[in-house]
């Protein structure tokens, strides 16, 4: 049995997918081919257990496919788990599909009606929140109005106003926040906070953790099935945010190397007389490992080769760090860092030490470049190099600035 | 019980999903609602110039005679045919969204019911403006076999649209069975005109659970008679039993609905 304080308890459970390798679904199909019919279980949430305390707002958070929309669909009633048991008490309201069984020859007012039928109203129910829906949506010139003529923002409006009218005791929502312009977004979010206020049971699946942040006492961490983390929503999403860079480094790794191949083999951008160039280019971490992902703060350190094939008389070299879009973020040469001019007649290195790479997360390309006299190219690589910047840390800009707070 | 109890409370979805057949069937056309009265009055003058001109049939007024047992036959047909894929047309909303799924084809069946009262407002009104004239004792027997009917198209809907998620040649199984069906039912000709010495055939046709049901129906509308309510016993208990039927079906294959599809 269900504990009185709680609105959800969810026990043990365990569901799995068929997914078939062909399947057919007619009859002769199914007889002709019933051997044909082979599927593989595939389980996507493993005995998991939780439960939700009435009045308490709960996130569900997680990568994509780990299995936490297959935990609202299951709390919806939607699906059935293959074993284990999910109690809820009270009255159920989804926002998970908007402007179910809207049509769109019929009004805004008569879709009200249909509407929030769906989700279970009686007719003396719905006729007590029509103003409260209408004015919620600000449609009320176009509220007679087919809803064929509205916009698509009109229309998610107006399926929103109905859906978070409901008055449900547990409210599911997944990703929907995402509705109207910003606006409006603000106003279902005050909604929301209100409907808390009131001691509604909320639960919401969200890549938004800013959102969940806001609204939740407490977060649910799924992955692969599993309960990862519970908590707080700010302990569980630090974990999470640094299981997912991390996870993103890995992957990230391998793509710009192969992308690096195919940048290079397509296009080389450099120019110059050609009398020096460079052979050999690295970006080589604290660790001293080569690498094309920095975390922000991280110490780089460029290797660069040159050759040379004709003596260059007052050389000079540099580099330039650019962002993605094309943003200048740092350029110097040895010349503007004062160092004592020099020619290269033979073939050399350069090492050049960032200690502190302060940039905030992002794509971003080097320069570089051999140089004699004032400005005249000898060897101009431009892209030479492109890095990946990633940080846990969701601070803006081009630039992270070192400081401290102090509160008093 | 619970469950029913929850089916009870969506019942403004059941009104709200007729009303938007209703009304939504004719949407955008010029004539709009008018199109539920329209369509039948038309039916029914092709009806009288085929038959009273073209083709005789040994019956006095014999488009009179086919109409008023036509209308109750379409209503059991789209009710079978409408109801199979109840389930697997609203597959985006039974995706997304809770209600408890009976909803779908209750709401398939009422609409059929109501399309065919309206109808029958046709019926009325041509029968006393052609001045076939109406038998007041008989008519009170009417209610009675049109929630005979109801039950019963709503026990088969029930059914047929479960069982259609979990197998789609289902649908159009049923589209040949109803069409048969029609000749097994005195819809077009009365069962006197089977020849004697197959009495086996009778004993057959009067298994099928529209027999009663439309001979009552033409008894009350064309021959102006007050029927023998006794036969419709025999539907009454089945229509019951393919509701009970239809719900543990449903009880039974609901829950794999959304992955089914």
């Amino acid at each position: 049995m269900i504990d009185s304080n709680n609105a959800i308890e969810v026990r043990g459970v365990t569901k799995k997918f068929k997914v078939f390798y062909d399947k057919g679904s007619e009859l002769k199909e199914k007889m002709l081919f019933w051997k044909r019919n082979k599927y593989e279980n595939r389980t996507v949430l493993d005995n998991i257990s939780f439960s939700v305390k009435k009045g308490e707002a709960i996130g569900l958070v997680g990568r994509n496919g780990c299995g936490k929309s297959t935990t609202l669909k299951l709390l919806t009633k939607i699906i059935y788990p293959n074993s284990g048991e999910i109690e809820m008490q009270g009255r159920v309201s989804s926002l998970i599909e908007l402007g179910a069984g809207f049509h769109p020859d019929m009004s805004g007012r008569e879709n009200i009606y249909t509407n929030a039928a769906i989700f279970g109203l009686k007719r003396k129910e719905i006729d007590a929140r029509l103003d409260d829906i209408i004015a919620f949506s600000e449609l009320e010139q176009f509220i007679d109005n087919p809803v064929r003529t509205y916009s698509s923002g009109m229309y998610t409006r107006l399926a929103f106003s109905v859906a978070i009218n409901v008055d449900a005791d547990i409210l599911l929502i997944d990703e929907i926040l995402a509705v109207g312009d910003a606006n409006f977004q603000a106003k279902c979010f005050n909604k929301l906070r209100e409907i808390k206020a009131s001691g509604t049971t909320i639960v919401i699946v969200s890549h938004s953790l800013g959102q969940i942040e806001q609204i939740c006492d407490r977060s649910i961490w799924i992955k692969d099935g599993h309960i990862e983390m519970e908590g707080m929503p700010k302990d569980v999403h630090l974990e999470y945010l640094n299981y997912m860079s991390e996870e993103r480094m890995d992957q990230q790794e391998k793509e710009q190397i192969r992308n690096q191949q195919n940048e290079l083999k397509q296009r080389i951008k450099r120019y110059g007389t050609q009398d020096a160039t460079f052979t050999e280019k690295k970006m080589i971490g604290d660790d001293g490992q080569e690498k094309t992902t920095f975390k922000t703060g991280e110490g780089m350190t460029l290797e660069l080769d040159y050759q040379v094939k004709k003596k260059v008389v007052d050389a000079v070299f540099g580099y330039g760090i650019f962002r993605s879009d094309g943003l200048w973020v740092y350029g110097t040469n040895t010349r503007i860092d004062r160092m004592d001019n020099f020619d290269i007649d033979k073939d050399g290195h350069i090492t050049i030490s960032m200690p502190h790479l302060d940039l905030i997360p992002g794509q971003y390309w080097i320069d570089i470049t051999i140089e004699f006299g004032e400005g005249n190219p000898v060897d101009y690589y431009k892209e030479a190099l492109k890095f990946e910047v990633v940080s846990n840390i969701t601070d803006v800009g081009v630039s992270r600035v070192e400081h401290s707070w102090k509160l008093s | 019980m619970k469950h029913l109890k929850e089916l009870y409370n969506y019942r403004e979805m059941i009104f709200s999903l007729v009303r938007k057949d209703l009304r939504g069937r004719y949407k955008g056309s010029v004539l709009g609602f008018l199109w539920t009265f329209i369509n039948p009055l038309l039916q029914l003058v092709v009806y009288t110039l085929v038959f009273s001109i073209v083709m005789r049939a040994g019956y006095d007024k014999y488009y009179m005679f086919l109409f008023v047992a036509l209308v109750p036959w379409m209503f059991f047909a789209s009710s079978v045919q409408d109801g199979s894929i109840a389930i697997l047309k609203e597959k985006d909303m039974v995706k997304k969204i809770y209600f408890p799924r009976e909803v779908m084809p209750i709401a398939t069946v009422t609409s059929g019911f109501v399309n065919m009262l309206l109808t029958f407002i046709v019926i009325f009104l041509v029968l006393i403006v052609t001045n076939f004239g109406v038998n007041f004792k008989a008519l009170l027997c009417l209610p009675v076999v049109m929630i005979v009917e109801y039950i019963l198209c709503l026990g088969v809907a029930l059914i047929v649209s479960a069982l259609t998620v979990y197998l789609r040649d289902l649908q159009y199984v049923l589209g040949i069975l109803t069409m048969a069906l029609q000749y097994g039912t005195p819809v077009m000709y009365g069962f006197e005109k089977i020849p004697e010495g197959y009495g086996w055939v009778n004993t057959l046709l009067n298994l099928n659970p529209m027999t009663p049901i439309i001979t009552i129906y033409r008894q009350i509308l064309y021959y102006k008679e007050v029927p023998n309510m006794i036969s419709l016993l025999y539907v009454l208990g089945l229509g019951i039993v393919f509701i009970i039927i239809g719900f543990a079906i449903f009880n039974k294959l609901q829950k794999g609905f959304a992955e089914n599809f």
